[in-house]
């Protein structure tokens, strides 16, 4: 019934971006599904957002050091303006795989630099991301790799690297943890006396010599004095490192999987799918934009439509560039972004280097009520300039409450939904009487009526899906 | 040290020549210490046998971040990143079945994560009086007429595969949980006027739903800004001031309706401050104070004090005497009636602050 190539443009943009309006949605399918996608891998060719612009105006949102929440909130208005929205997407990606948090690092600025640097390189190659990380001074004393000296190993930091971001758990032995964080030795950070007492001064990566163990090591088979760069290209050239990135990327951009530490034991749900990605990721040195255009191109992903529960920040960023009017800066941005810590996902703040539990377990009683409170508040709002396209575009198919509801739903996603579901809500636009296009009575207008049952749409349970 | 003041101690001054409480000020309770000018309602539970004050309380390598540190508090895992929080796991003793959805109530715009734990309803309750789904929706004719929708389009909840069929019970619980909810400030009268702050409002909040009898066990608010590592002496006076009389007048509240003798109030921070002031404030420290108030409890002083001796203290901040996972464990224990052991994760010395 429904037009599939908006469909599928639809899909594309809730994945590889934050959504997209029938406006943007019509113009991309006129262009094409596979000139979109590489748009979309081509951040460069797009006007960056005017972050001093933002900084103008709320500077104390830059750096904000150990401020509770406040660190976030210009990555906030990032992601709702960015012309890019694959780049972004793809910081919270990595955000969610390399989770580091303030509950430890107590440094905002650090992990702001991190996600600037996913910004940057994201689209490139994995190992260059992985020796940023390895670099990383917010990394470095998240995971205690300042206490990894050549005299006594911390192998907090070296057993991460294998067990959550790129090897998994099963595929080394405890002597491989120990010969991989030996090679970290002396990998550590400086830093100075905090500005203020809320403040921090910037931290730096240094590598010391005299305290990092150059003695001869066996990792996984290898045995040769490594240093930390080397013992990535030995763990890169693993299979199970492969495998474990892409079934990362597949949960992200394709479809919900089992929560990370149960990988080990419960297979994938789509296998060949993981293969897949897999295979490209090592045959493309674990380049990830050619990955990731073979996987936006792919059927197993053309199919995947629906197949995520909408993180906290897809919640709140795709409304927001939905419904439109949140392109100056403004101090509503803090608000938007403590939204999305409401909603269960404190950026920069993750519960564990584990990173957040996804797909289902962002559901429960209270943030499905803020998911929806969120999304039907703003969606009522007439004047701003997304919904009043809505509107505008509702009141061309008449007044028949069957054409409307499908015409809502058409709008709002194209969104499927069951039989009986669809029955209900023709139902209640009948029980609303006349949509009376020529009625702005904010009570009995076709307005008003019409913004009742985009409300209904949006509390949804098919509503929470991407 | 400037909340429960060890007046007597010769080196508080020393420490604190400028961010301190004035002798003749400090609210005496012994000989020893006394609390903060502005604490006057707590000074008068303490004197009716109200107040349980357990002092130093803390854990090991206090991280000195308050994240991190809330964290601690929230999961009793202080080695390691926990995800599910201590009261959860109460919750799930007290409910295994979870039919209350509001057997513990969150007051606050998310959710405490000591709350947070798998198959746990816990209600998030912002703010009482428009706690709800689509609560936005005006006017009332129309929210019921959208809410009644609802609830037929999550109906039936089940049958439509696991993903489905968990989002249609949720939000059939989050409705219940609002219908629940709304009876409470509706059924609600007294005739005391609580304080006028934003913890007031919540411990009316609080004290609406437990007077409705819904079955709710335990409620979680906070206030902040306590945070004071500059002007200290004017923010700590307002934050008391606001604290103690939102309970006292919690309490006066719950006596007027015959409703306080089944709970206790528990209070606590991340951390203490640093022993000696900034010059404006003082800074993150480790060891602090907790209270306990209520009439189930059994007023007096627990635990030690910590020293102050600058040879006893640990980077500048007292040294905890007593683990804060014991002072969980008298609460599960001797007021909740629960096994404390796999709530707290072990075995902790149990301060004696219950009245039997």
């Amino acid at each position: 019934m429904g037009d599939a190539k908006l469909e599928l443009m639809a899909h594309l943009m809730r994945r590889a971006g934050f959504g997209a309006s029938r406006d943007e949605l019509e113009r991309r399918v006129a262009v094409g599904y596979e000139e979109t996608v590489e748009e979309l891998l081509h951040p460069e060719l797009q006007e960056p957002v005017d972050y001093h612009e933002f900084l103008r105006y709320y500077p104390l949102w830059w750096k904000a050091g150990t401020m509770g929440g406040n660190g976030h909130a210009g990555w906030v208005w990032r992601m709702i303006n960015t012309k890019a929205p694959l780049q972004e997407k793809l910081c919270l990606f990595y955000h969610q795989l390399f989770a580091t948090g303030v509950a430890k690092v107590d440094h905002y600025d650090e992990i702001e630099d991190m996600i600037d640097m996913f910004r940057e390189k994201g689209l490139g190659n994995y190992k260059a991301i992985l020796m940023e990380i390895a670099r990383s001074p917010a990394m470095i004393y998240w995971l205690d790799n300042h206490e990894n000296h050549a005299t006594s190993v911390n192998e907090n930091w070296g057993r991460e690297l294998l067990e959550l971001f790129t090897m998994g758990i099963g595929n080394y032995t405890e002597t491989d943890v120990r010969e991989c964080s030996r090679a970290f030795t002396g990998w550590t950070l400086i830093h100075k006396l905090p500005r203020f007492h809320m403040g921090r001064f910037d931290w730096e990566f240094e590598f010391r010599p005299e305290d990092h163990d150059a003695g001869e090591k066996t990792f996984l088979g290898h045995t040769g004095n490594f240093d930390g760069e080397e013992i990535v290209d030995i763990i890169l050239a693993q299979p199970a490192t492969a495998n474990f990135i892409a079934r990362h990327l597949y949960s992200f951009f394709v479809a919900d999987e089992a929560q990370v530490p149960a990988w080990s034991v419960t297979p994938p749900n789509d296998p060949e799918a993981v293969q897949f990605i897999a295979d490209a990721l090592m045959k493309n040195d674990y380049h990830i934009e050619t990955v990731l255009r073979m996987v936006f191109n792919s059927a197993f992903f053309k199919e995947a439509l629906f197949a995520k529960v909408k993180n906290p920040t897809e919640v709140v960023i795709g409304t927001l560039r939905l419904v439109g009017d949140t392109e100056r800066p403004s101090p509503q941005t803090i608000d938007w972004s403590f939204e999305i810590t409401y909603m269960g996902q404190d950026l920069m703040n993750p519960p564990s280097v584990e990173g957040w539990h996804s797909g289902i377990e962002w559901i429960n009683s209270g943030t499905l009520m803020k998911r929806t409170n969120f999304v039907a508040e703003l969606i009522s709002e007439h004047d701003r300039p997304g919904v009043a396209r809505i509107i505008d575009r509702l009141k061309m198919v008449g007044e028949s409450p069957e054409a409307i509801v499908d015409a809502c739903l058409d709008v709002m996603g194209p969104l499927e939904i069951p039989t009986d579901a669809r029955r209900e809500l023709i139902e209640h636009a009948e029980s609303l009487g006349r949509f009376d296009w020529d009625n702005n009575s904010p009570l009995e207008g076709g307005a008003a009526k019409v913004s009742e049952i985009l409300q209904l749409i949006v509390s949804l349970r098919e509503y929470q899906f991407a | 040290m400037n909340t429960v003041v060890p007046y007597a101690d010769p080196l508080y001054r020393d420490y604190r020549p400028i961010v301190n409480v004035g002798e003749d000020d400090v609210l005496i309770l012994d000989d020893q210490v006394g609390l903060h000018p502005s604490m006057g309602p707590i000074q008068k539970m303490y004197q009716d046998g109200d107040v349980a004050i357990i002092h130093g309380v803390g854990y090991e390598n206090s991280p000195r971040s308050h994240f991190r540190s809330m964290d601690i508090w929230h999961t009793c895992e202080p080695d390691s990143l926990g995800t599910e929080g201590w009261l959860a796991r109460v919750v799930r003793d007290l409910d295994p079945t979870a039919e209350n959805v509001v057997t513990a109530v969150s007051m606050g715009p998310s959710l405490f994560r000591a709350l947070v734990g798998p198959n746990v309803p816990v209600a998030t309750v912002e703010n009482i009086n428009s706690y709800g789904m689509l609560t936005g929706l005006t006017p009332e004719e129309k929210l019921s007429r959208v809410l009644s929708r609802y609830r037929r389009m999550y109906s039936p909840a089940i049958g439509t595969g696991p993903v489905m069929d968990f989002l249609g019970q949720t939000g059939i619980d989050a409705l219940k949980g609002a219908d629940i909810l709304a009876a409470a400030p509706a059924n609600y009268t007294s005739d005391i006027e609580y304080a006028n702050s934003t913890i007031a409002d919540k411990l009316k909040g609080i004290a609406q739903i437990h007077m409705a009898g819904l079955g709710s066990r335990i409620f979680y608010c906070d206030h902040g800004g306590f945070d004071t590592h500059a002007d200290q002496i004017n923010t700590h006076t307002r934050l008391w001031t606001e604290v103690s009389t939102a309970i006292r007048d919690f309490f006066d509240d719950l006596e007027a309706k015959g409703k306080a003798d089944n709970v206790i109030m528990f209070l606590y921070s991340e951390f203490g401050r640093r022993v000696y002031d900034n010059g404006a404030g003082t800074d993150h420290g480790a060891g602090g104070v907790c209270l306990a108030i209520g009439k189930g409890v059994k007023g007096g002083q627990y635990g030690q004090y910590p020293s102050t001796k600058a040879s006893d203290l640990d980077q500048g901040d007292l040294i905890p005497s007593i683990d804060f996972r014991s002072v969980y464990t008298t609460i599960v224990e001797d007021w909740m009636g629960l096994d404390a052991v796999p709530i707290v994760g072990g075995n902790f010395e149990k301060p004696e602050f219950i009245l039997n």
